[in-house]
């Protein structure tokens, strides 16, 4: 910090580090964040899929720039520029792949870091912020793959375009000019799919940047959670870091780089072998270019949105409208805001809660899972009413909450991590 | 300089520019907002589009495009005329309360059309927006999109995307996913079956 060491500067990096200490502060940033930041010592396995999601992030938006160096975002030109990328573009195919994977990849690794936080509590006191940040980004990855989706103008990218921002036009009074807003014309047409594409590139990747450094300064505020769900800074040595906290830099460094070598694995096989995955990645009606005439037979979006498409599906119209579906897959996604305190267990992690919220955690990854299967299928035979249980599962595990953490019976939470030495 | 402090009137002048500020905002935001509905250009391609049905066989049905969005123009059969109004308990809405139609054309009742003989309505499924397809045959046996629609059909449309059912006359069964008939567009019939959808007055379209 000192400005006496300006005139050493030039070829002596320590200089140059005090020369820019000086002016930025860099050597701050690097301790708070990385090199002095504490984190528990006992992460396991599921703490991966923080790192894994930002390694994503990157992915998506290199790959996107340069996607949108020979991508054409009009009605006339979409389909023919993207299979120009594909066939005639040196690479064009892998950064494809590579961006169309990368999206199925951004939201498993993200269903997974969600799951984690229901497991160990990490939306408890005092995170609750971080998981409010964190739900927002969800809510943004959806708008920004949903629009990412559309850009291909194949027909399954127009009728998917259709039905989602039919969605509004069910709203009662404002839907259908909020409809014709929306779409800025009476169709989904040319003016919708280049307004996607100044939202995919442009606006809500700035808004996904923002907040996920929010959503990193909340984390690195609090401090971590961690799988016992017990709060490190409690315990401090003598030299006043956390007894049960190591730096992140290098010890979690060097681990995630394990996971990101395992991660890479699976994602290159993805990409080489299988950038379709047999139509759960790519689907097959989208290689056929987008007709406002032929309708699919069968709309079904990419996976990661059918758990939630099937709930739109599950609901009936009542009393002339079918507003009442879209307002059940939008409380699915309104009620994760409210984990925080709907948990009122006296402990954080599954470690020490009891068995009903082992049973209702269970319940809810099936009821999810299931769904996922049902948005895949036409709603006939089996398939509505797996949708309605399915749909009442998945909401008990969260509006009952409030009842079953606080009968649940808890085991005593040790005041140091599992394992330390 | 050794004034004191007016706290008060400090609050105020921020609170007063704060408001104005707010109030400039929302009058700079409309442009951009305003930029988002239908441009001039789009909604001059929304104007009206002319058909001759005078060509159609009965049970055959034809689709225009308007405004980008399928017209569906059906010949009806004489037998599936002679029974629009028997299956009204199958139906939703049956007398189209809660749909979309001009006036004059919920005014036909059942036949939901100017002409009861060619029938004219909007192809998108009332429920997610699909293309419904056309079923035009009375008790046949149907297999539409893999759906054996049974023996008491009594002609219309199948929507496959989520099997919504509509009658001849667009008009949706009970007990599947959308919540409304088959909104029909204005149009108007003019001189030898010419159809003009998107106006309400043949003349209009001179």
């Amino acid at each position: 910090m000192s400005a006496s060491s300006d005139s050493a500067g030039a070829g002596n990096s320590r200089g140059l580090i005090a020369w820019i200490d000086a002016r930025f502060p860099m050597t701050k940033l690097w301790k708070e964040q990385v090199a002095e930041y504490y984190a528990p010592k006992n992460f396991n396995f599921w703490y991966f899929f923080g790192s894994l999601a930002m390694l994503v992030l990157v992915n998506q938006i290199i790959t996107g720039i340069f996607l949108t160096m020979d991508y054409k975002p009009n009605a006339a030109e979409a389909f023919g520029s993207v299979q120009y990328i594909m066939n005639d573009v040196e690479w064009g195919w892998l950064i494809r792949y590579m961006h169309t994977t990368g999206a199925s990849a951004f939201f498993i690794v993200v269903y997974l870091h969600m799951f984690r936080g229901l497991m160990y509590g990490s939306a408890r006191k005092p995170r609750e912020l971080i998981w409010i940040f964190g739900c927002l980004i969800f809510v943004l990855l959806m708008a920004e793959a949903f629009m990412g989706y559309v850009l291909p103008w194949g027909n399954m990218s127009f009728w998917g375009a259709q039905v989602i921002t039919s969605l509004f036009g069910s709203l009662p009074v404002i839907g259908g000019s909020l409809l014709e807003w929306i779409r800025g014309d009476y169709v989904i047409a040319d003016a919708t799919l280049n307004r996607f594409f100044a939202l995919h590139v442009a606006a809500l990747p700035l808004a996904l940047i923002f907040l996920v450094i929010a959503h990193l300064m909340a984390l690195h505020e609090v401090g971590s959670n961690n799988p016992d769900g017990i709060e490190i800074k409690k315990l401090k040595g003598p030299d006043g870091h956390p007894l049960d906290g190591i730096p992140f830099h290098p010890y979690y460094t060097v681990k995630d780089m394990v996971g990101v070598a395992g991660f890479l694995l699976i994602f290159c096989a993805v990409i080489f072998f299988a950038p379709t995955l047999g139509g759960f990645f790519l689907e097959r009606a989208n290689f056929t270019p987008a007709n406002p005439l032929l309708t699919p037979p069968d709309i079904t979006p990419v996976w990661y949105f059918t758990p939630f498409y099937a709930m739109l599906r599950a609901v009936p119209s009542f009393a002339g409208t079918q507003v009442w579906g879209v307002l059940v897959m939008g409380s699915a996604i309104v009620v994760l805001f409210f984990v925080p305190w709907l948990d009122r267990s006296p402990v954080k992690s599954i470690r020490y809660k009891g068995p009903i919220y082992k049973i209702m955690l269970t319940l809810f990854v099936l009821s999810f899972i299931t769904l996922g299967d049902v948005g895949m299928h036409p709603p006939a035979g089996i398939y509505p009413l797996l949708a309605r249980i399915g749909t009442a599962v998945y909401f008990a595990f969260f509006l009952l909450m409030p009842w079953y953490t606080k009968i649940d019976r808890v085991k005593p939470v040790p005041e140091r991590v599992t394992g330390h030495v | 300089m050794a004034e004191k402090i007016d706290h008060g009137r400090r609050r105020l002048l921020t609170a007063a520019t704060v408001g104005t500020g707010a109030i400039g905002v929302v009058f700079a935001a409309v442009p951009f907002l305003a930029s988002w509905s239908p441009s001039a250009r789009a909604r001059a391609l929304g104007a009206p589009v002319e058909l001759d049905a005078s060509k159609l066989e009965p049970g055959q049905m034809v689709v225009v495009a308007w405004r980008g969005q399928p017209i569906y123009v059906v010949r009806r059969t004489k037998d599936v005329i002679a029974h629009l109004g028997d299956h009204n308990e199958l139906l939703a809405d049956p007398n189209s309360d809660n749909s979309v139609q001009p006036d004059y054309i919920k005014a036909t009742g059942a036949a939901r059309a100017r002409n009861p003989e060619y029938w004219v309505g909007l192809g998108v499924c009332t429920h997610l927006g699909c293309a419904p397809t056309s079923a035009p045959v009375r008790r046949g046996e149907f297999q539409v999109a893999g759906v054996d629609l049974g023996k008491d059909w009594p002609g219309g449309f199948y929507c496959a995307c989520h099997g919504s059912k509509y009658d001849a006359s667009g008009r949706v069964f009970k007990n599947v996913p959308a919540p409304k008939n088959l909104t029909i567009p204005p149009y108007a019939l003019g001189k030898d079956l010419r159809i003009v959808v998107g106006v309400d007055d043949a003349s209009q379209n001179a």
